[in-house]
């Protein structure tokens, strides 16, 4: 335990965090990271991350031609239906911009976009190494100027009173501590690793859901503020969840994954039926979609079927398919009913039609009669092997969070809390609240984390 | 296989089926492809035969930063840890392809033991020429004829080039290397001589004595050691050239080519293994091949001794210590060039043959 009380104390240790801590930290503050999880596993989500997107009016370090902010703007727009609040998006889009050399001046460094995600390259600056490069460096930064570190601290309540953060009670290794800090800023995610919290929200079949992430988000700060009658922002019973590959972790499974072979493929339940357009749109923008549309059917389980022809269409699976040489028996191995399989796999067939297949465009290669319809990709399933995957839905976060003001300050019942901010996931639903915009995680928890420090470390003074 | 079941039981795999298995995971996450020329030359390839992945193991260079920066090492159920499987694969692709079968083996029990032997034991061979009596010659050759130095020297030359030469042979038929171009060569003998790949991406150096911290520390204790030894190979070199070309027989004077060589490659060994002696313990050794750590060690300290050894030589010139000393420095000189082709010296050799191998793919 440290022996002087700090100045600030943050909660959580991801990239929000880290952004608050080092800018207090430089702005000559005291201050303590109290990370949740061990030292293996800090970093929560951020650890999982690859890019931030990023505004930039022309070449910018590794970012390729221009992304402006309305355009940045309007991307946000299309994925949140308009659900986001205008001024505090425009806030994290302009600070992206100048983010970007500020990352880079505390340790991140960056490289040109991964194999497979050309399509990033103009509007998402990838980490060298991945989030953990990215936490690993500020950890350095923020030792170097003098931030302290407690892992293993969990907090579990933070003492409301009147409009002011009075104590901030955690536990370590099992033993109960108290602080009185004179500022606070919670970065510490949101509840997706509360795997009660979400069936309460969500239903029982949330039971069956992977976490894409962190075990150690689980909400209790969030929760125990709002009991205390801080303000909400972002629906309680959504969460972003994609289709990942079924046989994942149930925590921390992080990108690898993923699964991109739904386009190319039959997607069928436990009783072997066809349930949606598989062909409806390219990958990245169906990807969300599945996570509901799995989420939907029995058990919360679904399985990708395609032939050897598609095999290489698509970035490599973690785990090898199932495999085999005939539909019925992939079906056995799959746990499926073969004759069902082989019956929804032989009415596909004969919906195919004759098209020209190209896999990078949507290419009209549609059937025909068919309910539902598979409406591109749609190429008979006959070339052994046979592979399969199992699909389940896999939580990246939940929307709920506090709701704050352009300094990030977390607002009270009846007005701001005096000496608490909010960076990152936690608030982020303010921001995003629907949808998702790969890359712009990072960008709220970095702009707004540097901005609760900021104002934390000016409060304190 | 149901699908419910856990992946794979890892800990039971050999280490190419293990390096696979931590292979495909890398090539679903691809994070790292910043760091090496091992990432991109992942990303070509969905599945990988036995020669891909003894090829991908000789192209990493152990700078860690793929460890570090892993969201999948344990705890996590993944078991991440790419340095390590790699070393392991590196040294057994060393160990497999080398001639004559089974020595390699026999070093990485027990070399240290294999080293000292073999010191002591051309120590005693050259100190019984020089007790026979020399056969009245200048400089060193007072104390050791110049045709019985010859007479070990040469085939304690020629063993190593062999059996280097037979090992690669077989090592490049595994990876399936094709013909050479002189493109191939160019490129891979300049990234070596840059160690381009040591830099981390970013030109930061690598991971190595704490944990996440980028230094250029391995980096420079690696090059002064290799430069340090290339100048006194061609010290050597020059040497025998004037002797028998242009009949300028030892001793040389301080100004003259091979002793100008011979000191500053002594010099820079001698730093750069000191360098490389003291960063190894710090490192973390299960980042490394735990089965030959202190081979490695006792490795680094044989090239120490052989620096070393030349230079008090040197220093010593005209003074009663130089038979013994002599002795000493010949015999470390010899026992290395004996044992490289089954010591960590033959990395060297096997990088450049991946390197070129990657260039051939590229
Ligand atoms: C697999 C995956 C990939 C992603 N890829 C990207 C990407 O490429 N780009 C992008 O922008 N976004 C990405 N995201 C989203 C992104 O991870 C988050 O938006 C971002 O990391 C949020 O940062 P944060 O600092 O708010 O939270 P986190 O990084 O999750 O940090 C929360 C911290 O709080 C700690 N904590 C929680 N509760 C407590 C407590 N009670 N006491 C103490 N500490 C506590 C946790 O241990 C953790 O350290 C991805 C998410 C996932 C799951
Ligand atoms: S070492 Fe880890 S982070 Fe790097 S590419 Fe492999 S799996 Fe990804
Ligand atoms: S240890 Fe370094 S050289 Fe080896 S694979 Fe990892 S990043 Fe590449």
């Amino acid at each position: 335990m440290t022996n002087k009380t700090p100045d600030i104390v943050i909660v959580g240790g991801g990239n929000a965090a880290l952004c608050a801590a080092i800018t207090a930290a430089e702005a000559g503050a005291r201050v303590l990271i109290l990370e949740g999880a061990p030292k293996e596993y800090r970093g929560g989500n951020s650890r999982h991350t690859r890019n931030f997107r990023c505004m930039h009016d022309g070449p910018l370090s590794v970012l390729t031609g221009s992304y402006g902010e309305d355009e940045y703007y309007n991307d946000l727009l299309l994925v949140t239906k308009g659900n986001t609040d205008e001024n505090l998006a425009r806030i994290a889009i302009r600070g992206s911009q100048e983010s970007q050399p500020w990352m880079e001046a505390h340790g991140v460094r960056f490289q040109p976009s991964l194999s497979g995600t050309l399509s990033l390259s103009r509007t998402n600056a990838f980490f060298l190494g991945g989030g953990k490069a990215l936490v690993n460096a500020y950890y350095r930064t923020a030792a170097a100027l003098g931030v302290e570190v407690l892992y293993d601290a969990h907090v579990n309540h933070l003492e409301l009173e009147g409009d002011r953060i009075t104590r901030v009670d955690f536990t370590q290794h099992g033993t109960a501590h108290s602080l009185t800090p004179r500022a606070v800023v919670v970065a510490s995610g949101g509840f997706q690793g509360n795997i009660e919290r979400l069936v309460a929200a969500w239903g029982p079949e949330a039971e069956n859901f992977l976490i894409r992430g962190t075990p150690y988000n689980r909400g209790d700060v969030l929760f125990d503020l709002l009991d205390q009658g801080v303000q909400s922002i972002g629906d309680p019973t959504q969460c972003h969840a994609v289709a990942i590959d079924g046989r994942a972790p149930k925590f921390d499974g992080g990108i690898v994954t993923r699964l991109d072979c739904v386009p190319f493929s039959v997607v069928v339940n436990t009783h072997g039926q066809r349930f949606y357009n598989e062909g409806e749109d390219v990958w990245p923008k169906r990807y969300a979609i599945w996570g509901r549309l799995v989420a939907a059917q029995d058990d919360q389980v679904a399985y990708s079927i395609i032939d050897s022809k598609s095999r290489d269409l698509f970035m490599p699976s973690v785990f090898p398919p199932v495999t085999a040489d005939t539909i019925p028996e992939l079906a056995v191995k799959l746990g499926l009913e073969p004759d069902a399989v082989a019956a929804t796999i032989a009415e596909f067939n004969a919906a195919c039609q004759n098209g020209d297949f190209k896999p990078t465009e949507l290419d009209g290669v549609a059937t025909e009669g068919l309910d539902p319809p598979k409406t591109n990709w749609a190429r008979p399933i006959v070339d052994p092997p046979f592979y399969g995957y199992s699909l389940r839905p896999g939580v990246t976060f939940t929307y709920l969070g506090f709701k704050v003001d352009a300094q990030a300050q977390v607002q009270g019942a009846t007005g701001p809390v005096q000496n608490l901010w909010a960076a990152g996931e936690t608030m982020a639903g303010s921001i995003l609240g629907q949808g998702y915009l790969a890359g712009f995680g990072m960008t709220i928890g970095t702009v707004f984390g540097r901005i609760a420090g900021k104002e934390a470390a000016a409060y304190v003074h | 296989m149901s699908i419910e079941q856990t992946p794979q039981a890892f800990e039971t795999l050999n280490p190419i089926d293990e390096a696979r298995r931590q292979i495909e995971i890398c090539n679903a996450c691809r994070y790292c492809e910043g760091y090496c020329a091992v990432f991109p030359a992942i990303t070509k390839q969905k599945t990988f035969g036995d020669g891909d992945i003894s090829q991908l193991a000789n192209l990493c260079h152990n700078c860690r930063g793929c460890y570090y920066a892993c969201q999948y090492t344990e705890p996590h159920e993944f078991a991440l840890n790419l340095p390590g499987v790699l070393a392991q694969v590196r040294q057994d692709s060393w160990q497999d392809h080398a001639w004559p079968r089974g020595a390699g083996q026999a070093f990485h029990r027990s070399g240290v033991a294999i080293a000292c032997a073999v010191i002591v034991g051309f120590m005693a061979l050259l100190l019984a020429v020089q007790a026979i009596g020399s056969a009245g010659g200048d400089g060193f050759y007072a104390t050791l004829s110049h045709n019985a130095m010859v007479a070990i020297f040469v085939p304690a030359f020629l063993f190593p080039v062999l059996s280097i030469g037979i090992s690669l042979r077989r090592y490049w038929a595994h990876i399936g290397g094709q013909k050479v171009t002189l493109g191939a060569l160019t490129q891979a003998f300049g990234d070596a001589a840059r160690l381009k790949n040591l830099s981390g991406g970013h030109g930061e150096g690598c991971n190595f004595e704490d944990e996440d911290r980028f230094t250029h520390l391995r980096r420079i204790g690696h090059q002064l050691t290799m430069w340090g030894f290339l100048l006194c190979f061609a010290a050597t070199s020059t040497a025998t050239v004037m002797h028998y070309v242009f009949d300028l027989p030892a001793p040389y004077d301080l100004l003259s080519l091979p002793k100008l060589l011979g000191i500053t490659g002594g010099v820079l060994l001698t730093l750069g293994t000191a360098k490389l002696a003291w960063l190894k313990p710090k490192g973390d050794r299960s980042l490394g091949d735990t089965r030959v750590w202190g081979g490695e060690m006792a490795f680094i300290l044989l090239l120490f001794v052989v620096a070393v050894t030349g230079l008090v030589l040197y220093a010593a010139t005209g003074t009663a210590a130089v038979p013994l000393l002599l002795a000493l420095h010949l015999g470390t000189v010899l026992a290395f060039f004996l044992l490289m082709p089954f010591s960590k010296m033959v990395h060297g050799f096997y990088r450049l043959a991946a390197l070129v191998r990657d260039a051939q793919q590229k």
